[in-house]
């Protein structure tokens, strides 16, 4: 039995290696989950006279979806929003994230607009009160003003029909 | 000619004189507070470095808010929860015992007590099934013989 044991040893080591080659370093935490979304008042990117207050969105299930015209993977990103949009299941509202507001306008003239309004922030303050760190990233909120969970990267087909949909769909039902 | 170059050469410091670096920071002791502040802290983008080292733009509009926060007159304590409640523990390079840190901070240790038990263990064990062989008369005596071999020869 005892020569067993290096063996057992080395299988936990592997087993343990395995998993971490899965995981993603750069994926971290968000401690905001549950909490209150930061409340913010920015100008509105196609008007930049008006305002978009995220305490007028109490009462609403939304998405907060943090991009820019100098995003890589936005670009992948898009046209998954654009399908979203399509099928009028939650409204996305965006957030242009340290990006001229011209850029972010041509951006959309280009790949269309999937976002109910857009908020500018161009200084990236809002951002960092999300804790964000790496665009895209996408807030589900609920109807209380609460971050149900946080996408970070792009959001693609599968994160939407697996996570995102159904939580939307039951926060919705609340 | 020699006295001429001699000359040229005395106005030589005068051609190499540069000006001292200026602080880029209008305040150079808040700026030196932020920094150590920042070195404990970790730049999101690029993983292993620190808030005071990166050139991310993260890093970059980090600083600014630590910065901002300073002149507001927040302690370092209070920027430091601002940025956990923002980012997470992953911001600091010196984890915070919590139950779920638990693992990293005495699992070595634990490992240690783990390998030093199997151990004695072993130990004890090899005692049983070695055990010391009584010598017979014979066989003391021919141990003798060996070890104390007669002087003459």
């Amino acid at each position: 039995m005892m020569r067993f044991w290096p063996f057992v040893a080395f299988a936990v080591l592997a087993g343990f290696l395995y998993v971490g080659l899965g995981l993603n370093p750069h994926e971290v935490p968000s401690p905001l989950i549950n909490k209150l979304a930061p409340a913010f008042t920015l100008p509105q990117l196609h008007n930049p006279a008006k305002q978009f207050s995220s305490q007028d969105m109490k009462g609403k299930v939304w998405l907060l979806n943090v991009w820019a015209s100098w995003c890589v993977s936005c670009r992948e990103e898009h046209p998954v929003l654009m399908a979203l949009s399509r099928q009028n299941i939650v409204p996305i509202y965006g957030l242009d994230y340290k990006d001229k507001n011209e850029d972010g306008e041509a951006w959309l003239r280009n790949g269309g607009d999937p976002y109910t309004m857009i908020a500018s922030d161009t200084e990236g303050r809002i951002g960092i009160d999300y804790g964000v760190y790496g665009v895209p990233e996408t807030y589900v909120i609920d109807k209380q003003g609460v971050i149900r969970y946080k996408q970070i990267g792009p959001v693609t087909h599968q994160s939407l029909r697996e996570t995102i949909l159904p939580l939307v769909a039951e926060l919705q039902a609340k | 000619m020699k006295h001429l170059l001699i000359l040229l050469f005395c106005l030589l410091p005068t051609y190499s004189y540069a000006g001292e670096a200026k602080d880029l920071a209008e305040d150079p002791v808040l700026e030196k507070r932020m920094i150590v502040l920042a070195e404990n802290l970790r730049c999101l983008v690029c993983q292993n470095e620190s808030l005071a080292s990166s050139r991310s733009e993260l890093a970059n509009d980090l600083r600014r808010e630590v910065r901002e926060q300073m002149k507001k007159g927040l302690t370092d304590q209070e920027i430091i929860d601002y940025l956990v409640s923002r980012y997470g523990d992953f911001v600091l390079f010196d984890p915070p015992v919590k139950s779920y840190t638990l693992l990293l901070w005495y699992g070595p240790f634990a490992l240690l007590l783990i390998g030093l038990a199997g151990l004695v263990f072993q130990l004890r064990k090899r005692k049983k099934t070695i055990p010391e062989n009584q010598l017979s008369a014979e066989e003391a005596q021919r141990a003798a013989a060996l070890l104390n071999p007669p002087k003459d020869l």
